[in-house]
């Protein structure tokens, strides 16, 4: 690992990476967006937490006005089948589709390959430790 | 006479040993910081005079002179998932197996007041809960279960009117007058907009809406618990034991100060507000926790709002285990957790209780988990012999002295919210949240440094385990959903329901209590998404303040 949360992530232009966290659909559970989003920060990062209850358009939009390297999308709600290709459509419509997708929650392993041909490039499950969800950030956003 | 006191112990015997042997730990904190001493003495133990005996005031002891002693708890499994006809059989076979009450789940559409054909619906229906549209649903979801012989609870708080209308309507269909109908609705909104996220108006009209409930139930529905204040989704979210308390008991006396500024007596209402918690891992934490919220409360509606009928001031409680408490990794490791969780309630005398299922990290729970989850509580009920004595840990010194400890960091957040301007207020600041957030990520940042070990996730961790059978809600139910919603609105009188949504739109505007409004809705086949949505162009819809 060449990251810690103690060192500021840089992208290659020497500013701060920027991620979007967002929680799509209707689901409220909203506790473990709220901690990636504070270790991310802690971590150097600059970090948009869009709230509960955003629609796929909302997110995209979202994503485009950040100017956001990465987006990470949190759901417990079992929609994400269903949401997020949504998403990642509405972020192609948006010309962003170099932009780093992760996701996070309750999330069944066997839609890992589902995922992974929408876009994800790690899926993170309960247990995890913020550290691992900050490296990747600094693995993937700053290395292209 | 003890020959010696706990501060010569302290500094005699104790401090040698742990110069010669440091501790496991430099301290040993409560979830709230609060550090252990190493051993508690009739010293620490300063309230014992408030104690009182079962069943009598300030019921630290427990709300009922027999407990468990005269009838078990009521073992209330919260389940729902797909339709009403495969969250039905659901609930027969609970019943089968001896559970003892329902509880009802419902999907985020019908919690947010979207009909299963509403575009906000995409992907949720029936995932989290059983999707109900109308009363056509709700007739299935409770056919051959007589209401008049069980009781429900309903986790139902922005939309909990509509589904009480239904309830209400089903209950006269099945020929059960309303005096008859017992149940729950949680009807906590205030918490929704701390944590949990079902919120649709703002907090003036939905406290409106929940007095409306009071009012209508005092006089018409009498054994409905009218709303369930709900510490868990806080505690879930991540805020300690005594915070847990000190939110809580805060919503309450917004909703008891709501009440009685709509014109409410106070002992008219006070015995139908009931309670809910969460317990974790902590065991003799919460059982204090439990006796503390129980004395606070009943000193509050005694001295603060000055009831008089001793009902109004019994904390009567419903308890889920932890599910922020269980682990994805060795997942069976969660049924020792949840036995544990389930037993301090029992210990700290709870009136229902839900045990989590071991694969609920991962999913909703197969049967086989379910069973497991209710075996638990039919084992501590039936073999472990801990219901027989009342309060059986009552007089420890420890318990004794932490459930003061707690009432007094309970009662101290309590004078913060009151100085902010009462809990509404300060939610609009975002100081619950704040709080909450604070102490969830520390906790987090506990785990991650293995300052705090977390069984199977970051200790005594394996490899390679193979993945549990998982239950998966069937893909076709949005679709199915969606079918039927187009046939009633082909069946039904559209008039008569759209002149019922006029009435009830024009009340939303005025101040006629609504819940009568809403039967009538509901009667004339109109959806929960066409009543939700006729509420919010009379009133708004509320915006998150987003506090990271």
């Amino acid at each position: 690992m060449t990251a810690s949360p103690e060192t500021p992530a840089q992208g290659e232009t020497g500013q701060k990476i920027r991620v979007l966290i967002a929680k799509p659909g209707l689901d409220g559970h909203d506790r473990g967006a709220k901690i990636v989003a504070r270790a991310l920060r802690d971590g150097g990062c600059e970090v948009i937490y869009t709230g509960i209850r955003q629609t796929p358009q909302m997110i995209a939009e979202a994503a485009l006005q950040e100017d956001v390297d990465v987006v990470g999308l949190s759901i417990l709600s079992g929609a994400h089948l269903e949401l997020f290709p949504r998403i990642v459509e509405e972020l192609r419509s948006r010309g962003l589709d170099d932009v780093v997708l992760f996701c996070g929650g309750i999330i069944p392993e066997e839609d890992t390959d589902a995922l992974e041909a929408m876009g994800f490039s790690a899926i993170f499950r309960p247990g995890t430790n913020t550290r691992d969800i900050v490296s990747f950030v600094y693995d993937n956003a700053s290395s292209e | 006479m003890p020959s010696q006191s706990k501060e010569e112990w302290l500094e005699g015997t104790y401090r040698k040993a742990v110069e010669r042997n440091p501790e496991r730990a430099e301290s040993f904190r409560t979830t709230g910081e609060t550090v252990l001493d190493p051993v508690y003495t009739p010293e620490d133990a300063t309230a014992n005079g408030d104690l009182g005996f079962p069943g009598e005031y300030p019921f630290t002891r427990g709300v009922q002179p027999t407990m468990y002693r005269g009838r078990l708890w009521t073992m209330r499994q919260y389940a729902g998932f797909g339709t009403a006809e495969e969250s039905n059989e659901r609930y027969r076979y609970l019943l089968d197996q001896g559970q003892t009450g329902l509880s009802v789940a419902f999907d985020l559409p019908t919690q947010i007041g979207y009909d299963s054909d509403d575009s906000m619906a995409m992907g949720e229906v029936g995932k989290v809960g059983v999707a109900i549209d109308s009363i056509d649903d709700m007739r299935t979801l409770f056919k051959e279960i007589p209401l008049d012989r069980v009781t429900t609870s309903m986790t139902i708080n922005g939309t909990a009117a509509v589904l009480l209308g239904l309830y209400i309507a089903v209950g006269k269909e099945q020929g059960v007058p309303l005096e008859k109908l017992g149940g729950t609705v949680q009807n906590d909104i205030l918490k929704e907009y701390i944590t949990r996220g079902t919120w649709i108006y703002p907090p003036t009209p939905s406290m409106r809406l929940i007095t409306d409930v009071f009012s209508f139930c005092s006089e018409s529905v009498p054994r409905w618990n009218t709303i369930s204040i709900s510490g868990y989704h806080m505690r879930e979210a991540g805020c300690t034991a005594a915070q847990e308390i000190a939110f809580t008991l805060a919503n309450g006396i917004a909703y008891v100060d709501a009440a009685v500024s709509a014109g409410l007596d106070v002992d008219a209402f006070a015995g139908r507000l009931s309670f809910f918690f969460a317990c974790h891992n902590n065991l003799l934490e919460e059982v204090c926790k439990f006796r503390a919220a129980r004395r606070l409360w009943a000193t509050i509606m005694k001295e603060r709002f000055e009831a008089r009928s001793p009902r109004s001031m019994m904390m009567r409680f419903h308890t889920q285990t932890g599910g922020a408490t269980l682990t994805a990794q060795q997942p069976e490791n969660n049924i020792v957790r949840t036995t544990l969780q389930a037993l301090a309630a029992v210990l700290g005398g709870t009136q229902s209780l839900h045990t989590n299922s071991m694969d609920e990290a991962l999913s909703l729970p197969t049967e086989k988990a379910v069973q497991i989850a209710l075996r638990t509580q039919q084992v501590i009920g039936f073999e472990s012999g801990v219901g027989d004595v009342i309060d059986p840990l009552g007089g420890s010194w420890y318990i004794e002295s932490m459930t003061d400890r707690l009432e007094g960091e309970a009662r101290d957040y309590l004078k913060t919210i009151e100085d902010l301007g009462g809990a509404p207020t300060a939610l609009e600041q975002g100081f619950q949240q704040r709080e909450i957030q604070e102490a969830s990520y520390r906790y987090q940042r506990e785990i991650e440094e293995k300052d705090r070990v977390i069984v199977g996730v970051n200790d005594f961790t394996v490899s390679g385990e193979e993945p549990p059978e998982l239950l998966r809600v069937d893909p076709s139910i949005g679709r199915r959903q969606v079918e039927r919603l187009q046939a009633l609105r082909a069946e039904r009188d559209n008039d008569a329901a759209d002149a019922a949504i006029a009435a009830l739109e024009e009340g939303a505007r005025g101040t006629d209590n609504l819940v009568p409004l809403i039967v009538a809705a509901v009667e004339a086949r109109a959806t929960l998404g066409e009543i939700s949505h006729a509420l919010r162009r009379a009133w708004g819809e509320y915006r998150e303040i987003v506090v990271v």
